[in-house]
Order: structure tokens, then C-alpha cells, then sequence
């Protein structure tokens, strides 16, 4: 038996022995300490990872982009890794448990703003890629607005490639005439206008599941609290328990009265199908709706469905942007600076932005490639105050989105417009987003 | 101890020492971390992430907190999603095994059919039931083809709760409800006779009445404010999906238990003058014990394991159909509250030691 037990220990020794070995390793691996990107003169060439979520509908506006790179950096072997799931849903988790194994893609694709500064920069996984923008010149040629929420004190940490527009109303205008009403301008407009719908048996407003429903709780908030109040409540000088911010949580919940009451189980698309289809009069979504409905069910922008500014938050552009950044570790720093190049190039946004219905950050982009909306939402972009997403992460950060979900159905189950408050103030303490 | 005998020792020794350390450091090393990390408040991403020994605060939050109240209903929906599709499978499993035990033409054919569903992956049939209980097609539909109404059950998106009780009573109802079992387990051993077991059930008995009716309503409640919780009609969707596709499957259990029964018990029961319904039910039914033991215990972790078919049916972010599983995917994937989402997985962990151990147990009882 003595002998038996020698040999537990023995192989017990050699296996801690291996484990030990690898754990040292993965140490080593991970300290790199460079905080800034740095930028010289070699030729790009070996492998660049990149990663994203652009798979199906906004794979071929990728694969654009990607030709674009290759044209001026032939030497770099560019890996596509792109992991299916709307809005990065899979692909955010795979990426994190690939960080967390120190094995970080060379580039990979994130929400600009909050969600990338609260989970990568926080965590001091990122790095700084402000001598990059000065190489660049894109301090000017991209809208001051849009730095500032990409950024932070510390430097600026991703190249927006697309801009999305999250406040925009959809309608069919012959719809609107056949049921004699006009499109609303503010809040109030609205919930006379679809008082007017509803007794007419139509769906007022078109909503899908929980994200859609943060989507039109931030356009509620704007409308409710304006451009400087809105603001506010995310830099933590509005508190969330503030009247006013009650006040939002009782417009969404008129707001809700006024939706299908099969929301949870449909897809934006769905939603947006109603509209189209002349169960339900408006729809806010973001502006991907216009491709979905110009590519895929062939409406003639302007004709075949109109837009607007959600009620109340005319002037004002909702914002949200997909970018890309370097991960500290990265293993070849110089092809994921051509990519980021190829990113914010005029070449790189015209070749991406027209087939993903998106239009671009450079204020010196062509235009006349873009369609008629993203002609109105580029002018809308240059001239309006922007503003950050909630629910596309510009805003708030990882943590407190996942929480707000869980306020908001259960707002839209017990209505208390106070106790939501309540809970959104717990949740940004809790997230550190206020005091 | 010969030298035969201890050579044969050290053999067994070796060739179970690589699985003894695998499994030690891959199943249980895994376990003891998950426990330890949901004692510390790490959260974020950092490649160096701080952890600090908290306690029990993370499993305080989760069963205190105002934001965590999904994460309760979630435990809720887990005791149902469990114990219907518990009684679900296994019922429906047993009556097509009763079934196709009797001699059917195409036997092979049908048993193929049943079992097919679960050859599917729960995505697949996830995606294929949400579709077949989209509210305004699939399944509502059917009532038109007989010249009805269309149905108007929101299947997955439905907001109803029913047999709604109020969390501050959580323990007295725990406590009523292992009264009532054991109420059941007295009345047994009353009629079996045996004295010893009278007398311990009866004091059993006795602790869970005094602690439902005496002492628990004298302290105080486990939440400040009145929270209700019951069962959410959404999930229904989710556990007919379950069922159909694991019915099948206690079938074929039911089915080979059936089979082993030796054909001279049939014979001799019908000799003594029983009727098929009798067999089944005073000879097949008991003598399929151990099967059904076992298919208790399978079922039970496949209803902890719902996490795929939850995901494709109703999303991440549906409260109504929530489960503990999905709740500890998104607090730590998507959130980065790995402590959180580690408390959630120990939580997880518990329920399944509650279905698995006292298998465990009585099966070393049985072999013993």
C-alpha cells in the first residue's frame, strides 16, 4: 500500500508541476505595459485577426471594407473571424472568454462609447489610440461631439466606422393619409394622434422585444428632458430619482398603452412589418430599419415610407456607432493600425457605410453614393446636437444596461412610474454611474 | 493481503489515478472556485482582477435585492419548468411505452417517430417552437381550420401569473409543503405497521407543524416589502417544448423496463383472472421502480439544463420565462459580475444536489 501511495504523490507532483508551468506562462504573456498605440514606418504583413459580429445582412458591407484594406496592404493575411448574433450578442461573450484567456484578436469590433470604455478600458485592456487620430487628421475631419463620447480623459480608444441613428419614427405616408392623421412633432401630438388611431383599431405604435423597448425609452427620455437634461443624467448630475426623470417613466408608460401587446415575442423586423403592413401606424427604430425596408422589402425611400425625428426630439441626433479597437497584447500592432487606417479612411466609410445602410463619421464623406435617407441623416448628423444610445451602449456601460432590461419589464408590468426610478438611481450606484 | 492481491490493487490504482485527478481537478477544483469566487465582489474585465473576500453578500443580494427580484421569480419558474416536465415526460413517456408494449404492427417505425425529437438539439427545436407558438400563426391558427375563432394565448409573451403567493411567506410555504409530505410518508407507515417509522415520522411531522404555524410567523419576514411571485403562463410554451421533445425518451426507458418484465408475470396475472389495465397497473407500474428513479433524476437535470431551449425560444432578456441559468449567462457574459454570476451557478449547483443525492444515497443503499 506504501507504494501506492508514492505514486499518488508522485503523479500528483508531476501534474501540479505542469499546471504550475502553464499558469507562469499565461503571467508573462499578458504584461505588456505599452498604454499607446505606436506608429512607425514598417510594412504591415503577417496574420490580422479581425473580429466582429457583421455576419449575414452586413456581411457583404464588411467584405467592402475588407477588399478596400487589401488594395493597399497586400502583405497582410487577414483573418475574418466573425461570430453570428444580432447587435453582438455571441459574439460579446465569445470575445470576452477569448480576453480572459489572454488570446485577444489583433482588432475586434465594439459598440463606440460606454460599453467599450466601462468593460475594456476600465479593465486597462485597451490601447490609446490618440497618436493615431492626430497621424490621421481625424480630430478634425470627425465631429468634436462624436471624440467626446468615444473617448475619456485618458485618450481615445476606438475608430467608429459607422454611425447609426437610434431616434428616428417610421411611417407609409399614403397609410397616414388613408387614416387622415398627421405625423407628430412633439410628445403630446403623439398621444393625441394615437388615441385618434387606436379608436380606429390600429396599432398606434409598433414595438418588438426588450431591446427595442430601451431603444424607445431613450427617445422618450430626450424628448422628455431635452438635448442638456439627457445629457445630464448620464454624467450623473441629473439623479435618476429627479421629478423629471419620473416624468419619463410616465410618458413610456403612456407610450406602452399605445403598442401591441404581442411585443415580447416579435423581432424588429417584425415590428417594423406591421408598419409596412398597415397593422400599426409608427415605428421607432433605428435607422438599419431604412435598409431593411429599402433592400429587402424594395419601399422607395420617401414614397414608399417616410421618417422622422421620434416626437419630441427635433435638433437632436441619437447616436451610436460600430468601431474598432487595439487590445493590449495584440500581436501584430502594425497590420491593426492598417486596419484602423482602412477604418476612418474616405475610401474604407464609402466602401462600408453604402451597403450597410449606415452613413459615415468623416464630415468629407461622398454622398452621392449614400441613398435619400442617409442623405437626410448625414444632414441630420452635421447639424444637430448629438447624443448617445442607452441602448447601444454610447451612454452606459455594460453592467447597468443588462440591469436596465430588467427595470424596464418590470416597469412594463407594474407601471410604477416611481419605483422604476428607484430602481434605475440602485442600479447606477450600483454600476458606478452615480453616487 | 497476498502478493497477488496487492499487485491487483496497485493495478486498479493506476488506471483510476489519471480520471481520480482529472475529474478532481476539472469537476471538483472547478466547483470549489466557482464557490470561492461567489464570495468575492469581482466583477470587470481586467486582466488582473481584484477579488476581495465578501462573504455571503453577493447570495444576500440575490435573495434581498430590489434589482434581483427576476433572479427569484427565476427559482420560482425553475420548481415549476422542473416538476411539470418531471410529471409531463414521464406520464406521457410511460403511456406510449404501455402502448407500443402491446404488440403493435410497425412497432420499430413508431418507436423511431417518438424517440426522434430527441435526437434534435434544444436550439433546433427551440427555434422550430417558437415559431409554432408565434401569437399570430402556428398554433393559434388551428382553431380557423375547424371553422373557430383564431386563438388569442400569447404564448411566449404572455404576462399572466397565476397561483401567486407572497415571498415573505417563502419559508412557511417550503416548511407546509414538507409537512404535507410527510404527512403522506406517516399515513404509509401507519398502514405498513412498522412501529419504529411511526414514531419517527410522527415527530417529523410534528417539527414541521410547529415551525410552519408557531415559529416561523413569529419572526421576521425575509423581505421588507411584499413581493409576489407564481407561476408565469409564458413558461408553458417552454415546458410543452420540453416534454415533447423528452417524452420520447422515458418511452424508451419505460419501454425496455417493460420488455424486461419476464412474460410468465403476464401470464400468471391474466391466469389469476387480471385484466390488461389491472397488469399495468397493480404489476407492470411498481415492478418499473428503479426505471422510474432514474428517469426522475434524468429529467430532473435536463430541467436544469433548459438553458438552450429557453435561449431560442424567448431570448436572454424575457422575464417571464427567466431560469436561474440564463440569469447567470448574462449577469456574468454580458453584465461581467462574474461573483454574482458564480453565486447564481452555486445556487444552480444546490438544486441539482437536491435531485441527485438522494439517488446517490439509495442507490449505495440498495447495492450495500
Amino acid at each position: 500500500m506504501k507504494k501506492v501511495f508514492a505514486i499518488v504523490t508522485i503523479a500528483a507532483l508531476v501534474m501540479g508541476s505542469i499546471f504550475a508551468s502553464g499558469a507562469k506562462e499565461a503571467s508573462t504573456m499578458s504584461s505588456v505595459d505599452e498604454n499607446k498605440v505606436t506608429l512607425n514606418s514598417n510594412t504591415p504583413k503577417g496574420d490580422l485577426e479581425i473580429f466582429s459580429w457583421w455576419a449575414g445582412d452586413e456581411g457583404p458591407a464588411l467584405d467592402a471594407l475588407i477588399v478596400d484594406f487589401k488594395g493597399d496592404y497586400p502583405e497582410v493575411n487577414l483573418i475574418n473571424a466573425t461570430v453570428t448574433g444580432g447587435s453582438g450578442v455571441n459574439a460579446k461573450a465569445v470575445l470576452k472568454t477569448r480576453m480572459l484567456n489572454n488570446d485577444p484578436p489583433e482588432s475586434f469590433q465594439v459598440h463606440a462609447g460606454q460599453e467599450l470604455i466601462g468593460t475594456w478600458v476600465d479593465a486597462d485592456r485597451m490601447l490609446d489610440l490618440t497618436p493615431l487620430f492626430e497621424d490621421q487628421g481625424w480630430l478634425n475631419i470627425f465631429p468634436s461631439d462624436v471624440i467626446e463620447l468615444i473617448g475619456t480623459d485618458d485618450g481615445i480608444w476606438s475608430v467608429p466606422v459607422c454611425v447609426h441613428k437610434s431616434n428616428v419614427m417610421w411611417y407609409i405616408p399614403s397609410n397616414l393619409k388613408k387614416w387622415g392623421v398627421k405625423v407628430p412633432k412633439t410628445l403630446d401630438e403623439f398621444f393625441a394622434v394615437a388615441e385618434v388611431l387606436q379608436a380606429k383599431g390600429i396599432v398606434p405604435l409598433s414595438m418588438g422585444t426588450t431591446w427595442t423597448a430601451v431603444e424607445n425609452w431613450e427617445n422618450v427620455a430626450l424628448a422628455t428632458l431635452g438635448v442638456a437634461d439627457y445629457n445630464k443624467l448620464w454624467n450623473g448630475e441629473l439623479a435618476w430619482t429627479d421629478p423629471k426623470v419620473v416624468e419619463v417613466w410616465e410618458n413610456f408608460g403612456k407610450l406602452l398603452d399605445y403598442t401591441n401587446k404581442d411585443a415580447a415575442s416579435l423581432s424588429w423586423q417584425q415590428a417594423t412589418d406591421m408598419v409596412v403592413g398597415g397593422q400599426a401606424a409608427f415605428n421607432f427604430m433605428g435607422d438599419w430599419a431604412a435598409g431593411y425596408m429599402m433592400t429587402t422589402l424594395k419601399l422607395a425611400p420617401g414614397t414608399g415610407f417616410g421618417w422622422a425625428n421620434t416626437p419630441g426630439t427635433t435638433g437632436a441626433f441619437q447616436f451610436l456607432s460600430d468601431s474598432f479597437g487595439i487590445p493590449k497584447g495584440c500581436s501584430n500592432q502594425d497590420a491593426a493600425v492598417a486596419w484602423l487606417k482602412a477604418c476612418g479612411s474616405k475610401s474604407g466609410q464609402d466602401a462600408f457605410n453604402p451597403l450597410k445602410g449606415s452613413i459615415p463619421v468623416r464630415t468629407d464623406a461622398d454622398m452621392s453614393l449614400y441613398s435619400a435617407y442617409s442623405k437626410s441623416a448625414a444632414d441630420n448628423f452635421a447639424n444637430d446636437d448629438i447624443v448617445g444610445s442607452l441602448a447601444h451602449g454610447v451612454v452606459a456601460n455594460e453592467g447597468f444596461m443588462n440591469d436596465f432590461n430588467a427595470v424596464l419589464e418590470r416597469f412594463n408590468e407594474s407601471r410604477d412610474a416611481k419605483s422604476a426610478a428607484q430602481a434605475s438611481k440602485e442600479i447606477a450606484v450600483s454600476n458606478n454611474m452615480a453616487n | 493481503m497476498s502478493k497477488k492481491n496487492s499487485r491487483e490493487k496497485l493495478y486498479s490504482v493506476l488506471i483510476l489515478l489519471p480520471s481520480i485527478i482529472l475529474v478532481s481537478i476539472f469537476v471538483y477544483g472547478f466547483i470549489g472556485t466557482t464557490i470561492y469566487s461567489s464570495m468575492t465582489d469581482w466583477k470587470g474585465m481586467s486582466a488582473n482582477p481584484v477579488k476581495n473576500f465578501i462573504g455571503w453578500d453577493n447570495y444576500k443580494t440575490l435573495f434581498t435585492s430590489f434589482i434581483q427580484i427576476g433572479f427569484r421569480q427565476d427559482l420560482v419558474n425553475t420548481v415549476f419548468y422542473t416538476l411539470i416536465l418531471l410529471f409531463g415526460t414521464l406520464i406521457l413517456g410511460l403511456f406510449l411505452a404501455i402502448l407500443l408494449d402491446r404488440q403493435v404492427r410497425y412497432e420499430a417505425v413508431y418507436r423511431t417517430i417518438f424517440l426522434y425529437p430527441m435526437a434534435l438539439s434544444f436550439i433546433v427545436s427551440g427555434t422550430v417552437w417558437r415559431w409554432l407558438l408565434a401569437p399570430s400563426g402556428g398554433l393559434n391558427v388551428i382553431p380557423t381550420w375547424f371553422g373557430g375563432e383564431k386563438g388569442t394565448f400569447q404564448w411566449i409573451s404572455s404576462k399572466v401569473q397565476i397561483l401567486q403567493f407572497n415571498w415573505q411567506n417563502i419559508f412557511q410555504i417550503i416548511s407546509a409543503l414538507l409537512l404535507v409530505i410527510f404527512i403522506f410518508v406517516l399515513i404509509s407507515s401507519i398502514k405498513s405497521g412498522n412501529k419504529k417509522e411511526k414514531i419517527k415520522y410522527s415527530i417529523i411531522c410534528g417539527f414541521f407543524a410547529l415551525f410552519t404555524f408557531v415559529v416561523l410567523p413569529l419572526l421576521p419576514p425575509p423581505l421588507a416589502e411584499k413581493e409576489m411571485h407564481g407561476f408565469n403562463l409564458a413558461t408553458i410554451g417552454i415546458i410543452f417544448a420540453g416534454v415533447w421533445q423528452y417524452s420520447g425518451y422515458a418511452m424508451a426507458l419505460y419501454l425496455a423496463g417493460l420488455r424486461g418484465l419476464s412474460g410468465s408475470i403476464r401470464e400468471s396475472a391474466r391466469l389469476d383472472g387480471a385484466n390488461e389495465f389491472m397488469y399495468y397497473w397493480k404489476i407492470a407500474i411498481p415492478n418499473l421502480r428503479p426505471i422510474t428513479m432514474s428517469a426522475v433524476v434524468i429529467m430532473a437535470h435536463i430541467s436544469l439544463k433548459m438553458f438552450d431551449l429557453i435561449y431560442a425560444m424567448a431570448g436572454t432578456d424575457n422575464e417571464f420565462t427567466g431560469h436561474p441559468s440564463v440569469r447567470m449567462y448574462t449577469t456574468t457574459f454580458r453584465a461581467n459580475k462574474f461573483a454574482l454570476g458564480s453565486a447564481m451557478a452555486v445556487i444552480l449547483f444546490l438544486f441539482a444536489a437536491l435531485f441527485i443525492i438522494p439517488y446517490i444515497i439509495r442507490s449505495h443503499k440498495e447495492r450495500g
